[in-house]
């Protein structure tokens, strides 16, 4: 039974870092760009989740809602001023921006609001557990499955079913052809930002409510996670990130259980550079290779 | 003339990308001094096939051998050093290096300079680099590049770019060199040029040398023999009057306009 | 001509560098110089070898890795294993640290080498998160509070290491070695139709490179009393991957140069720590805008002084974009 337990943390965990990797995995497969602040437009989610609900005073739901429109805005004014101007210039150029770009994200909010930690307050979500086959599901992860789930799907129909959703999907596949073809390459890509930031704010504030403490350094970590966990399933392909991200969760916390919580971080990074290794384009993808 | 001995031997080579067979049979042979022509339609797979014969892709049927040593699954560099060289369809100069360290590049399976003497600055060093430069400097007399010898590769005009490959290749010190479209983006003039060059280099370096061309008639004005590819397949080998006379050839090429 | 021109140049650096060292050790014992800028200018020396290290890497073979802290903390925790857990001398614990991190390099270097951009890069920066776990779960060096360490590098240390670095760096790129390692960068697959054993020598870039960021990190643990894990996070990494960009991504003056501007305007700041990571996260942003090639771009600083049209590769304006 522990291990059934482990397993639900698990997917709870990785449910979180597959919002992060979608945001990831969208930019990369259009851009071709490792936006390294994603994982402080996180941290950002989370702090205007928190500020909303204990300020305003909103529930869950509201919170999540401003936090993600809030994002989906910053997400696009930071496409629109730093990366932009990028896009023809070399990688090297655009992967130092993103750096940039992330620190300047973190100590801006150090220096603007403090570095001490905030905690999100108890009873946000009044969701009674639930008990399974003897294993104790709390409401916070019946939640957080629930809204995961719910974005995924909503993120697969954009994607599918909607014009905005096509657009991305051609200009991701060759940028030259959608812009002769008529498609506004520009909007696309401020959509693909605005969506993937919005992503990743739900997944701040989701994040703040199921482990409380938040604190403006958050988003490292989680962040370079969902990378991997984006790598992991493909970089590129968004039902791999989802993927990659739940496999991530699931091992992360069968690491933990094995007693071996001090080096879970660490083996984020042994799968990422096994996967690289073995399988560079990632379980759902295909390689290519360069013509000569 | 003399019965000339054989240079490099294609036996049944081929590769496939997944289900996809983009060169497959392919049996060719040259002897040394030839110069021979591969020519074909567009995607016949005559890029493909100098990347068998170089290494860049390991054929995944038959075999090659230069020298009457088997080459298949050498890595690429070290076939370079047993005297396969080559250029490339799409330019491929070091663009930031000088067009004389770019011919020194080419030396460098030559250098008889240890890292060691290098770091250290040891006499050896100082021989070396300096045989090596005056040997890049006489190359690029040959091809007429040493005015511009200080200058970035990538600064080069084009017909300049497309010789200075050419040297470089050569620098390595190849028995069979090989030419992808050394004469694409060239005006007539160039062109004629260069194939003057090219009959230059194989005298004075007692070169074999096979040519990639898409244009016929230069192909069949300079070659001695010619090998004509199709979908991934040799269709006909012969001297330029023979193979202007094939029938599967005159398809081939005319098919491809009509379809 | 040229070569002896070369041979001229090195040997009055050289001599240039032992006269200024000599002048700043007795500035120092003399008491001239306050501790504020001596500690300062042992900054400058450790980041002037991390960025000449990771140049060589980067700049001159162009294999994007951001894990350069990795190999910084092998080779500061294996020293400080020498002097403090071994009573060994400082001289072998520096040559100890560099060897230590060269062999991180090959081992992590063979498997991840025939990665691409991107690829590597992430790859790179994982491994130097490893590393750091590693050290947080090891209870022999400390664990997360970290090893203290004896002050043991001295001026005279840190400038022969210095000189070290640089001249092997400067003369292993001026050879036919190093252009091998530029024709990588610059055309990996020609670079290996001309017969350059291209895995050979971005292992060997790579090995060098953790070589002497290894020598950084001995002379980094034994100039600070402690050294923890947090102290070889990421963070550090980008410090350096800072340098080697800002100062022109194949210039080997441009990263030192980086090196000891960026190193002081950020002492200035360590006050303020929060006001110096936003001002340096603008620099960065504002740099990669508006000069994305860094401040020499492939230059070095020699080719400014001399006349007009100089010899050696790299000197040519190249501003202008080229049409393929």
């Amino acid at each position: 039974m522990e291990v059934i337990q482990q397993l639900v943390n698990g997917i709870s965990l990785g449910s979180i870092y597959a919002l992060i990797a979608l945001g990831y995995t969208m930019v990369y497969g259009i851009v071709k760009l490792i936006n390294f602040a994603h994982g402080d437009i996180f941290m950002v989610g989370a702090f205007i989740g928190f500020y909303s609900i204990t300020i305003l005073d909103l529930g869950f739901f509201p919170a999540l809602l401003i936090s993600m429109v809030a994002c989906a805005i910053f997400g696009v004014l930071i496409e629109r001023i730093a990366y932009k101007p990028l896009r023809n210039a070399t990688r090297i150029a655009a992967l130092i921006t993103a750096i940039g770009v992330s620190l300047f994200i973190e100590y801006g909010t150090i220096y603007a609001r403090g570095a001490q930690p905030e905690a999100y307050p108890d009873g946000v979500v009044s969701l009674k557990s639930l008990e399974l086959f003897g294993v104790k599901i709390s409401g916070q992860s019946i939640l957080i499955l629930g809204t995961s789930l719910f974005l995924m799907i909503l993120l697969q129909f954009i994607v599918h079913k909607t014009k905005i959703g096509k657009a991305m999907r051609a200009v991701s596949h060759d940028m030259d052809a959608a812009k002769l073809m008529g498609i506004n390459v520009n909007n696309t890509i401020s959509a693909t930002f605005a969506i993937g930031s919005a992503l990743a704010g739900a997944a701040g504030v989701i994040f703040g409510v199921y482990y409380t403490k938040i604190e403006p350094l958050m988003g490292i970590i989680p962040g370079l996670k969902a990378f991997v966990a984006a790598v992991l399933g493909g970089i590129g392909i968004i039902p791999g990130a989802m993927a990659g991200g739940l496999v991530l969760g699931v091992i992360e916390s069968l690491v933990s259980a094995a007693g071996y919580s001090l080096w879970r971080d660490g083996v984020a990074f042994v799968v990422l550079i096994l996967i690289l290794i073995f399988r560079p384009a990632g379980l759902f993808g295909k390689n290519i290779r360069e013509k000569v | 003339m003399t019965t000339k001995k054989q240079l490099l031997k294609v036996e049944n080579a081929g590769i496939r990308f997944g289900g996809l067979k983009a060169v497959s049979d392919v049996n060719l042979e040259l002897k040394q001094g030839e110069l021979v022509g591969l020519i074909g339609p567009n995607g016949a797979g005559k890029t493909t096939f100098f990347n068998l014969l170089t290494g860049v892709y390991v054929p995944t049927e038959g075999s090659i051998s230069l020298d009457g040593e088997k080459l298949n699954g050498q890595a690429p560099y070290k076939i370079t050093k047993k005297g396969i060289s080559r250029t490339f369809q799409n330019i491929r100069l070091f663009s930031e290096l000088s067009v004389l360290d770019n011919v020194k590049v080419a030396y460098h399976s030559l250098a008889k300079h240890s890292m060691l003497s290098s770091i250290f600055r040891l006499p050896s060093h100082f021989s070396g680099e300096k045989e090596m430069e005056e040997k890049a400097i006489e190359f690029l007399k040959i091809f007429n590049l040493e005015k511009s010898m200080h200058e970035k590769a990538k600064n080069l005009p084009y017909g300049q770019q497309r010789r200075l490959e050419i040297a470089r290749a050569l620098a390595a010190n190849p028995k069979l060199l090989l030419l992808d479209e050394p004469a694409a983006g060239m005006n007539p003039q160039e062109t004629e040029e260069l194939m003057n060059l090219i009959a230059l280099i194989r005298e004075r370096f007692s070169l074999t040398i096979l040519l990639i061309e898409h244009d016929m008639l230069l192909v069949m004005g300079v070659c001695e023999r010619i090998y004509v590819l199709d979908h991934g397949q040799l269709i006909a080998d012969g001297t330029p009057e023979q193979i202007r006379n094939n029938p599967k050839v005159i398809e081939a090429y005319l098919g491809e306009e009509v379809s | 001509m040229n070569i002896l021109k070369q041979a001229k140049f090195f040997w009055t650096s050289i001599v240039l560098a032992i006269v200024f060292s000599v002048i700043m050790q007795f500035l120092i014992t003399g008491g001239t110089l306050n501790q504020f800028y001596v500690n300062t200018l042992f900054f400058i020396g450790i980041n002037i070898i991390l960025a000449t290290s990771l140049h060589l890497i980067i700049g001159i073979t162009g294999q994007f890795s951001i894990g350069h802290a990795g190999f910084l903390a092998v080779g500061a925790y294996a020293s400080a294993i020498m002097t403090m857990k071994l009573g060994l001398p400082f001289p072998v614990a520096i040559l100890v640290g560099g060897l230590a991190a060269a062999v991180a390099g090959l081992i992590i270097g063979i498997p991840t080498l025939r990665l691409k951009g991107d690829y590597l890069a992430i790859a790179t920066l994982g491994f130097g998160e490893i590393v750091r776990i590693v050290f947080l779960n090891i209870d022999y060096v400390g664990g997360a509070s970290g090893m203290t360490v004896s002050h043991l590098t001295t001026w005279p240390w840190l400038v022969a290491c210095v000189v070290l670095t640089v001249v092997v760096i400067a003369n292993f790129t001026n050879s036919t070695h190093g252009r091998a390692c530029i024709s990588i960068r610059e055309n990996e697959i020609a670079a290996d139709a001309m017969g350059i054993n291209t895995t050979f020598y971005k292992v060997t870039a790579f090995a060098i490179g953790a070589f002497f960021a290894g020598i950084a990190g001995a002379l980094y643990a034994h100039n600070f009393y402690i050294i923890q894990p947090t102290n070889f996070g990421f963070l550090k990494s980008f410090d350096i991957l800072i340098f080697v960009v800002l100062g022109g991504l194949g210039s080997m003056s441009g990263a030192v140069i980086a090196a000891i501007l960026l190193t002081i305007i950020s002492t200035y700041l360590s006050s303020y720590p929060e006001v110096r990571m936003v001002i340096y996260s603008l620099v960065l942003i504002t740099m990669m805008l508006f000069r994305p090639q860094g401040l020499l771009g492939t230059r070095e600083i020699t080719s400014f002084f001399k006349a007009g049209k100089t010899a050696k590769g790299g000197v040519q304006h190249d501003d202008k974009k080229t049409v393929a």
